[in-house]
């Protein structure tokens, strides 16, 4: 047994109003560099869809995650080390750039520098790759909210076989979004692709990184990621992914995705699993078993025996408490309404999703009956098979039997809380037809209702911090950084030349305290007496 | 007597790119292990790379491997082992041209699509286009002299001139009379290869030391341990963890 934690999220669909915040403050904070215009670590698709890139989902043409072969021994579905090797000059799987969308930006400048003319001056669209004008045929996310979908929304590869009984017709037809980010597996395909060795999950908090200076380019990682998670930076030749924003998660603040959500349905914390049981979980022969071989893997954070073998690993104590306190474990779990996004490319992803009951509450609520009774909506959950065998396909590998049971779950939860809300006596019925107490169902609505920051986000700080917040104290030479004039070290040309430039990590806390030290604060300040608040006196 | 010229070109000269060669690519991966990749344009443009690409790395390999046969092994030891000159010679011609011509025609289609795809041709560097030129003028040298060499029908025998010259300057015994009794079609391949190797470390080139063999051993899955420090930068000394 080999215990290790891995940072891990839970998305709440039903939540989810698909306004891209996530989406926009996470391009602001990493990918507004040229180089990765087009690329989005965190996106959010309206499904049906065809998803950013486009049918990503499609593995039959991708060849992304993992399967099993004739002897039901795990291997990459794009092919072996060899193969990989000799494809290496012309990546057979990769996605092209139409796949994504042509970046673009407008031509502002003719807004202002044009001549005098009968007609407004229009900025048109100017391709950033070759700069030159370009029609917008395509983006990140064209197909929102179904925009297009009776073309467009019939490629989703989820569709497949069910085409003709989904309606889009705008009346008629279900949606939700999907926000994603990188999935930080716990058998990770892209770092399996990499040639190189430049992916690697960092053994601490289960982060998977790539290592810029190791990365050479080979592009492996786009075609392994069977989410396409992984992007390839064409400025500098290298790839780059979602980071689960490290320095932040380190200093324990949230990711940026998490902290901007204006729905605020993103949960984070830790789970602890056992490593050594990973490649068997992953190389479980039924497709539908492989969620239970998932949860199974993750470790109850209470059990003494779990807590001892995780301390003898070398996971901290502050740690093992804030497993034990994890959302994240007990979305998954305790209440077990969290599914992993397509469990069937081995992968055994590390964000899940509460899939959305939405689709069905507005469908009773449509048809006039009481869309919060629990009656109404257990029937309907059997009986509107299309977003049922829907989500099955996005979160259960097509078996619909365990999203069925998350429905239910928040249906109870939903019918059950009204109850209280309006004084009447609790039903004590609706927590037992799903298998729950009364107790848990209250707690799960707190969790998924309720919750404050510090419920949402148990993130423990690494242990480095104090390294980090002794960094900017005034103890050494202010010249002393990276290629400065004071730089110093042991190489003969300065330890640290030639190194990567610091990411500018904003220690949250210690912004905070600074802050809250002495400095002149004029924004609240009315203009009348003194802005430096008085000095204690010693 | 070697005129100074001959010791200026088939001395000085390979010397000093040998060392630029070794030296720079130290320093360049010290200093630029950012820098240090194939900066693939796949993304751009896909249908004429999965062409042009394969065939001219795959040829340039085979042609990397003939030079290793040629230069390195003496044709003494060919013979010992029972392979006459001739046999040895049409072996090599063969093969060679074939490799070469591959390489070639890859080459070919790589510049014309970088020329040609608006994408690939912005994202061209200066750098690039002098390595282009280096690249494929040493090709076009080695192959052209090749051909028209055999052409003639009496094909000079390169491993009494240019092989033993070559492995002279590593006994650090330079022979350039050997070098200088060459025909021309080799000496200005060999000067253009020269001038490549000196450019080598700074230019896109330095990918091919980046052959990734060791995947083929190595774990699937990487587990590295976040390093000391928050961030990314080391912790200053003094300041490092305890444990």
């Amino acid at each position: 047994m080999k215990i290790m934690a891995q940072m891990a999220m839970v998305m709440n669909l039903d939540k989810c109003i698909g306004c891209h915040t996530c989406s926009v403050t996470c391009k602001q904070a990493w990918t507004n560099r040229s180089g990765v215009e087009y690329v989005w670590f965190n996106n959010v698709e309206t499904r049906p869809g065809q998803g950013y890139p486009r049918t990503y989902e499609d593995q039959d043409r991708w060849r992304g995650g993992w399967t099993l072969n004739a002897r039901g021994r795990l291997r990459l579905r794009g092919g072996g080390r060899l193969r990989k090797l000799l494809t290496i000059f012309s990546n057979p799987k990769l996605p092209a750039l139409d796949d994504y969308y042509e970046p673009w930006t407008y031509d502002y400048d003719t807004l202002i520098s044009a001549p005098a003319q009968q007609h407004t001056p229009v900025a048109r669209p100017r391709s950033l790759i070759s700069g030159k004008p370009t029609g917008i045929t395509w983006s990140a996310n064209w197909d929102d909210d179904l925009g297009g979908a009776p073309e467009l929304a019939r490629h989703d590869p989820l569709l497949r076989g069910i085409e003709d009984k989904v309606r889009f017709e705008f009346e008629q037809t279900f949606m939700f979004y999907l926000p994603r980010i990188c999935e930080h597996c716990l058998n990770p395909s892209c770092a399996a692709s990499c040639p190189s060795g430049a992916i690697y999950k960092r053994s601490e908090d289960g982060i998977v990184l790539v290592d810029q200076d190791r990365c050479r380019g080979w592009r492996m990682c786009v075609s392994g990621c069977p989410y396409k998670k992984v992007y390839f930076n064409h400025r500098t030749g290298k790839a780059e992914k979602c980071t689960f924003c490290f320095p932040r998660v380190e200093v324990g603040i949230p990711t940026v995705c998490a902290e901007t959500c204006v729905g605020r349905l993103r949960y984070i914390g830790l789970v602890l699993y056992d490593a050594d049981r990973v490649l068997a979980a992953a190389s479980t022969p039924d497709e539908h078993d492989l969620l239970d071989a998932q949860r199974d893997l993750l470790l109850d954070p209470t059990d003494p025996h779990v807590r001892r073998e995780a301390e003898r690993a070398g996971i901290p104590h502050d740690w093992l408490d804030a497993a034990a306190r994890s959302p994240v474990h007990a979305l998954i779990n305790t209440y077990r309404v969290a599914l992993p996004l397509h469990p069937e490319y081995r992968t055994m992803p590390m964000v899940w999703y509460i899939p959305p009951l939405s689709p069905v509450v507005d469908v009773v609520r449509d048809t006039g009956h009481d869309g919060e009774h629990h009656t109404t909506l257990f029937a309907a959950i059997d009986a509107l098979r299309i977003p049922v065998d829907y989500l099955a396909r996005l979160f259960t590998a097509g078996d619909p039997e365990p999203v069925n049971q998350v429905l239910r779950r928040l249906a109870a939860m939903r019918s059950y809380l009204r109850d209280i809300n309006l004084g009447r006596e609790p039903d004590e019925s609706i927590p037992d037809a799903v298998g729950m107490t009364g107790e848990e169902l209250y707690d799960l609505y707190r969790l998924l209702a309720l919750a404050k920051y510090d419920e949402r986000y148990v993130i423990p700080p690494a242990h480095a911090e104090q390294a980090h917040g002794l960094e900017e104290l005034a103890t050494e030479c202010s010249l002393d950084y990276e290629g400065g004039p004071g730089m110093g070290g042991s190489g003969p040309f300065g330890e640290t030349s030639g190194g990567p430039t610091p990411i500018a990590v904003e220690n949250f806390h210690m912004l905070r305290d600074r802050q809250k030290a002495d400095r002149v604060n004029l924004l609240n300040w009315d203009g009348r007496g003194n802005p430096v608040p008085p000095k204690d006196k010693p | 007597m070697n005129s100074t010229l001959d010791i200026m070109l088939w001395v000085v000269v390979p010397y000093v790119s040998i060392a630029v060669f070794v030296v720079g690519h130290v320093w360049r991966y010290r200093y630029d292990k950012f820098g240090w990749t194939t900066r693939s344009s796949q993304l751009y443009e896909n249908r004429l790379l999965r062409l042009g690409s394969p065939l001219f790395h795959f040829g340039i390999l085979l042609v990397v491997l003939g030079h290793v046969a040629g230069l390195l092994i003496p044709e003494s030891w060919t013979e010992a082992v029972g392979v006459s000159e001739t046999a040895y010679h049409a072996v090599a011609a063969s093969l060679g041209i074939l490799a070469g011509l591959c390489t070639l025609a890859g080459a070919a289609i790589l510049v014309y699509r970088r020329r040609t795809v608006g994408p690939v041709f912005s994202a061209t560097t200066r750098n690039d286009k002098v390595m282009y030129v280096l690249l494929v003028g040493t090709i076009v040298l080695g192959l052209g002299t090749t051909i028209l060499g055999n052409l003639t029908g009496d094909p000079h025998n390169y491993r009494e001139t240019v092989s033993p010259w070559f492995r002279s300057l590593f006994y650090a015994d330079p022979q350039p009379q050997l070098m200088a009794a060459a025909p021309l079609g080799f000496q200005l391949h060999v000067i253009a290869a020269w001038i490549l190797f000196a450019f080598w470390p700074f230019s896109r080139l330095v990918h091919v030391f980046s052959l990734p063999l060791g995947y083929l051993t190595r774990p699937y899955i990487v587990y590295r341990s976040r390093d000391d420090q928050l961030g990314n930068r080391r912790p200053r000394r003094g300041w490092e963890r305890v444990g």
